[in-house]
């Protein structure tokens, strides 16, 4: 897709816990403008995958190259720093605070001059760039002034989206974004996640799906019991190999699996 | 503004003004909920108007405000506490201990006043220091926190008062607080400054926002609201001067009102009181320190209790066993709830301190004028705080009904 090498590469990442092995020599990649599925059964070790490059989990082996330079992502902070931002399944959104609040929660802008004696709130230039920010991914709401507890589903989990990408993120990782979206909801979620493909964001989207997996990735990602049970390009692979891979029916030999074209 | 240069005009539509029926869902669901209890004040008056005509006189409405002053300003740390969803019940015993601290400061040991109002306020602010280190560090509900600090802080007053029970207070500067009255020129003066004060700021949002092209330049919703700001001002200034003139508490208490509306709604520090209350787990994964939030919040509480505390002992002339005992701290409570703080955390403002002390104070003392007796003013308060929290209650539902689609 891209002429450069891979925005984020992990090699030969492996994570314990105690007598369980989460992770076991994985190596995984995304590119810039591409969209990467984590598919997986149960404890197949997505979620540790994805909290490990978010850099809430330290890993036991293994390297990070971001942007073909080696890394060390120890903390979510470190994360944030790379470009790396994370959007959780619950959300984290507070329904009380309008869209505007909640996109600049923990990262408010606080007003010039005498306002930075009282931390006063630049609440115009907050709102100013929520729009910037809203109209560029054409996330539709019906006021950035409306609380977030008053907003369907879908509109939810795009605020959510839309405030990881308030630090100019470089890769977005999205934890089940569809899970428990009615199917219009599903579709408004999925046609921003091709905008920030669009942009040139590299965005891993962990989900149970393959119906939205197909849709919307380029690639589809199989973890089976901490390793990769194989890469698919959503082109050439049906829905059958993604399911034997998961299930781990392919293990003699995958016949979609391949390498990225 | 007027010779605009289309190109760089943001591509951002002003939004859309509220529909009439956006009005009215924000009424019911409590976002108005101000307008409802100014409603309400003004039913009250004219109930009690209509059955003693000396309750709106300006006397009566002068030593109104005196008796709000104290609960009002223990509601304003109230409200922080709401805001956060927890309770402090410890604002009673917390008021009455500040004031003994003070009383017995300058009395026994002859401390300056000021020194001595400075302890009193300071004794307030490290108990909620400490509540609030407590409650947050061990994860031990606040409810059973202050609850502990409820019993421990009226025996320390008891333990402060020592055999005396009761300490008369003497020094003009303290007795001043609750019993100083301005001249009418004096009054006028504080009531051109207070309104240029709102509407200079008003006006200077709006301009930012225009400029900003997030409104449009109808100047009609700013005007509205800085014309009843200073409608109201004036109505109170002139009904305070034809008694005695304003009061110091009541200069008191609407200062501390707006300074404290201010940090809430305007600053950094409040939006994340707002965050934490609305959804603490969120707040964190933000980078929002929310024990340091919790523990400046409960210090805000012991603070003002210590500050209602002492209007109260300079009102009165005098601390004894009972300060801050009886239903003081369930006013304190019930006054912001009553005007729509939410006790489930999140929503709610400072104004709803004053507002509600305004409700219970008026029902208390027009019952007063009515020569009721304790036990149907208890019974009629209670009725009223039953109502406003079944209210808020049914605002909470209908949100969470109308939110999850």
């Amino acid at each position: 897709m891209n002429s450069d090498g891979p925005l984020l590469a992990l090699e030969g990442v492996s994570k314990r816990f105690g007598p369980v092995q989460a992770l076991d020599g994985v190596d995984f990649e995304v590119r810039r403008g591409e969209v990467v599925a984590l598919v997986g059964d149960n404890g197949a070790g997505k979620s540790t995958l994805v909290k490990s490059i978010s850099g809430i989990y330290r890993t036991d082996e293994g390297k990070f190259i971001f942007e073909g330079q080696p890394v060390s992502v120890s903390t979510p902070a470190d994360a944030t720093a790379l470009g790396i931002a994370t959007v959780y399944q619950d959300l984290a959104l507070c329904d009380n605070l309008d869209v505007v609040a909640n996109l600049f929660l923990g990262q408010e802008v606080v007003g010039s001059g005498a306002a930075v004696v009282t931390q006063q709130l630049d609440e115009t230039a907050m709102e100013h760039r929520s729009h910037e920010l809203l109209e560029q991914f054409a996330v539709t709401i019906p006021s950035v002034r409306s609380e977030v507890g008053g907003l369907s589903g879908g509109q939810r989990q795009q605020v959510a989206v839309a405030r990881s990408l308030l630090g100019e993120p470089k890769v977005v990782l999205l934890d089940e974004p569809t899970a428990a979206l009615g199917v219009a909801q599903t579709a408004q979620v999925l046609e921003l996640i091709k905008r920030l493909r669009e942009r040139g964001l590299g965005v891993v989207v962990i989900s149970h799906n393959l119906a939205d997996v197909f849709e919307v990735a380029d690639r589809i990602f199989v973890l089976r019991l901490g390793r990769p049970g194989g890469t698919f390009d959503t082109q050439k692979a049906s829905r059958e190999d993604v399911v034997a891979a998961i299930t781990g029916a392919s293990e003699n030999g995958a016949h979609g699996a391949e390498a990225p074209a | 503004m007027s010779a605009a240069a289309p190109q760089t005009a943001p591509a951002v539509e002003p939004p859309a003004r509220p529909s009439r029926g956006e009005v009215i869902r924000r009424f019911v669901q409590g976002d108005l909920a101000s307008v409802r209890v100014i409603l309400g004040v003004v039913v009250i008056w004219i109930i009690f108007q209509s059955q003693n005509d000396r309750f709106l006189t300006a006397i009566n409405l002068t030593n109104l405000m005196l008796q709000i002053t104290a609960v009002g300003l223990i509601s304003v740390g109230v409200v922080y506490v709401l805001l956060l969803g927890e309770i402090d019940l410890s604002v009673g015993a917390v008021s009455g201990l500040a004031a003994a601290v003070m009383a017995v400061m300058n009395v026994k040991h002859g401390w300056n006043p000021y020194l001595a109002i400075a302890a009193g306020v300071l004794c307030g602010t490290a108990i909620g220091v400490f509540q609030g280190a407590i409650f947050t560090g061990f994860g031990v509900p606040s409810f059973v926190v202050t609850l502990a600090g409820l019993l421990a802080w009226q025996g320390a007053l008891l333990y402060v008062l020592g055999d005396t029970g009761t300490i008369n207070i003497n020094d003009g500067k303290i007795t001043g607080l609750a019993n100083t009255f301005y001249s009418d020129t004096v009054g006028w003066i504080m009531a051109v400054v207070a309104i240029g004060a709102y509407a200079g700021s008003t006006l200077w949002a709006w301009r930012a926002r225009v400029r900003a092209g997030l409104a449009d330049r109808q100047l009609t919703g700013p005007m509205i609201r800085i014309v009843v700001v200073a409608a109201a001002v004036i109505a109170a200034v002139a009904i305070l001067n034809s008694d005695r003139g304003v009061p110091l508490a009541v200069l008191i208490l609407v200062g501390f009102v707006a300074g404290m509306e201010y940090l809430a709604k305007r600053t950094l520090f409040g939006r994340h009181v707002y965050a934490v209350g609305g959804n603490a787990e969120a707040a964190r994964r933000a980078g929002i320190n929310i024990h340091k939030i919790r523990v400046i919040v409960f210090a805000i509480a012991g603070t003002m209790a210590a500050i209602g505390g002492i209007m109260q002992a300079s009102r009165l002339l005098a601390v004894n066993q009972s300060s801050g005992g009886s239903d003081l701290l369930l006013l304190a409570i019930a006054g912001p709830v009553i005007a729509g703080t939410s006790l489930f955390g999140g929503r709610g403002s400072v104004w709803s301190a004053l507002l509600g002390a305004l409700v219970i104070g008026s029902i208390s003392n027009g019952m007063d004028l009515l020569a009721l007796e304790s036990s149907v003013k208890f019974m009629v308060t209670g009725g009223v705080l039953l109502l406003a929290v079944i209210v808020d209650a049914l605002a909470r539902r209908q949100r969470q009904a109308v939110g999850r689609v």
